[in-house]
């Protein structure tokens, strides 16, 4: 089941810079959240903080809490491998493995945690997530060559099917679309609508076009001045967002009159 | 037109000239530093092709199956006989224990500073390294020697040989372990922890794999700059005539030692008319067994780039 997130009073620092400050926001189970803002905003560093990435880079750290369904994943005693598992992550370029066939790349999350499964449940769970990243009929033949043989727009959803094989409750897309063309865009756009039904998606991205093609609510991050932290400025329905906004900011962004 | 256009016009005969006009001075430089190039390219080479072509021509008339196959074992004067086999197992399995010694411990701490070590631990340990490529054969076999000395006596074994050797050997496969590991994109941890991969489980299954290739390499390397050691091996493992196959007992012969044991030997002064002596037999014995030091080195390496091929990323399906 996909469970509701919540951040309050989020700080988030890369050593003693504070990067993003004071995120307070509520996402909804099962729906589309599009992060949108200007370039080193904080966008990316927030999303990196729910599954607890942030602190995989040399000083980051976090104040504040996130909880999913009430459980903070900055507890004590919560794993970061286990937060992982729950909330997976699609990042800015595709990065197969590239040691890696197709099949072994969806099979990355189960064979890399040394965990046992049978022949036919591989085989199963290869094409259960191909089909949901909508690669299986692309791939379906050349299921043992490698997996960065394949184009671009490819290579993503084969990310994609890696993460969903993995069965998290919750997808974290970091810009997944900025390295591809329309096209490709457009196929993981549909695949976005299409995994809506069983996952949390929270995305980054540039594109505004996208954000309100895909998204159900939409956040705009912003700062202040370069050197100050980012900061939500507001998060509401996309459609609120893209026609009445309540801040000028925002609206300013919007309609390309910012900066 | 509105055009404010205040370029000078540029007419196609002044254009084509500009364009096809060519330097002088530099197109002097250019043939200059070519032929510098070449001229190193050419004083680079010949000792290295001069060097493998006199071991070829002196040393392949001794070297057979007999040869390879046979000890020195109650060989002596100018008999037309005699072998490098005790050699050529000593060298294999005294370099073989170093290896064992040194590519465990050297991995671990290339892995250590590129994945875990952060501050001034990992300086000094980098530090560290550095001094240790530098150190002399001969201290490293004496250091050996005296560790062995202190534990166990005034003995001469393979092991201590191996000891010394992987001495040597450690620093050159941390370095290139380190560069190897620094090669792997970062893109590829996070998406293994993306996945709920622990940091170990990524480090082995990820980041060793994506890099077995120029790992090997980096032993191989490894192990050819320290398979030709003479010094510290006469210090530790002292020579022998006989096949020992045990590292952990008696004198070894190996085949740098042999080398320079037979040219040590000289000529061999032979009876006026004697049919069953040969004058040179040591310096061919020794040419011949470093012929064979060398086609082992060369063997390893293509071992090494076929294990390279086989685990490379492949990029293309």
């Amino acid at each position: 089941m996909s469970q509701r997130i919540e951040t309050k009073d989020l700080n988030i620092y890369y050593g003693s810079f504070r990067a993003v400050a004071d995120v307070t926001m509520s996402i909804e189970p099962r729906s589309v959240t599009a992060l949108i803002g200007p370039s080193g905003c904080g966008k990316s560093t927030f999303l990196r903080t729910l599954n607890r990435m942030h602190e995989v880079i040399p000083g980051g750290r976090v104040e504040g809490t996130v909880a999913i369904d009430g459980v903070d994943l900055y507890g004590p005693d919560v794993d970061p491998v286990a937060v992982r598992r729950q909330v997976g992550m699609v990042f800015q370029r595709p990065n197969p493995f590239p040691t890696m066939s197709i099949a072994e790349n969806v099979l990355a999350g189960v064979r890399l945690n040394n965990r046992r499964i049978s022949k036919s449940d591989a085989a199963d769970l290869v094409e259960r997530s191909l089909r949901g990243a909508n690669l299986w009929k692309e791939v379906k033949d050349r299921l043992d060559r490698p997996g960065s043989g394949l184009s671009g727009g490819q290579q993503q959803r084969l990310c994609i099917a890696r993460a969903i094989a993995v069965e998290p409750q919750v997808l974290l897309m970091d810009e997944p679309c900025s390295a591809l063309d329309p096209i490709s865009t457009l196929a993981i756009e549909d695949l976005i609508a299409d995994l809506k039904s069983r996952y949390t998606i929270i995305i980054v991205t540039h594109n505004m076009q996208q954000a309100a093609r895909v998204s159900d609510r939409t956040g705009f991050f912003n700062l202040e001045e370069a050197g100050e932290p980012g900061r939500l400025v507001e998060i509401d329905d996309t459609s609120t967002i893209f026609s009445a906004p309540r801040e000028q900011a925002t609206e300013d962004y919007i309609s390309g009159r910012f900066g | 037109m509105a055009s404010t256009n205040t370029v000078p016009e540029v007419t196609a005969e002044d254009l084509r000239r500009s364009l096809s006009r060519v330097d002088p001075a530099r197109k002097r430089t250019d043939v200059i530093m070519r032929v510098v190039v070449y001229i190193a390219f050419a004083l680079a080479m010949a000792p290295l092709i001069s060097l493998v072509w006199s071991v070829l021509v002196r040393g392949v008339g001794r070297l057979d199956t007999y040869f390879l196959l046979n000890s020195m074992r109650n060989v002596f004067g100018g008999m037309d006989a005699g072998g490098a086999y005790h050699a050529i197992v000593g060298t294999l399995v005294i370099t073989g224990w170093a290896a064992l010694i040194s590519v465990p411990i050297g991995l671990m701490v290339a892995i250590y500073l590129v994945e875990y070590g952060t501050g001034r631990l990992a300086k000094a340990v980098t530090f560290l390294v550095d001094v240790m490529t530098g150190i002399p054969s001969i201290v490293a076999g004496l250091f050996a020697f005296a560790l062995f000395y202190l534990l166990i006596g005034p003995q001469k074994a393979g092991i201590i040989g191996s000891v010394a050797l992987a001495l040597l050997m450690t620093p050159v496969v941390i370095r290139s372990s380190e560069e190897m590991l620094r090669l792997v994109p970062n893109e590829l941890r996070e998406a293994s922890y993306a996945l709920g991969v622990p940091k170990w489980l990524t480090t082995i299954k990820v980041v060793l794999r994506t890099a077995v290739a120029g790992l090997t390499t980096g032993v191989m390397l490894a192990i050819a700059r320290v398979i030709g050691e003479t010094a510290p091996l006469i210090i530790t493992v002292g020579m022998t005539n006989s096949i020992n196959n045990d590292v952990f007992r008696e004198n070894m012969m190996t085949l740098p030692v042999y080398v320079w044991q037979q040219f040590g030997l000289g000529l061999v002064p032979c009876r006026e008319g004697a049919t069953d002596c040969i004058a040179t037999i040591n310096f061919d014995r020794a040419w011949a067994a470093a012929l064979t030091l060398i086609l082992i080195v060369m063997l390893l390496n293509l071992v090494a780039r076929g294990v390279s091929r086989w685990f490379a990323p492949k990029v293309r399906g």
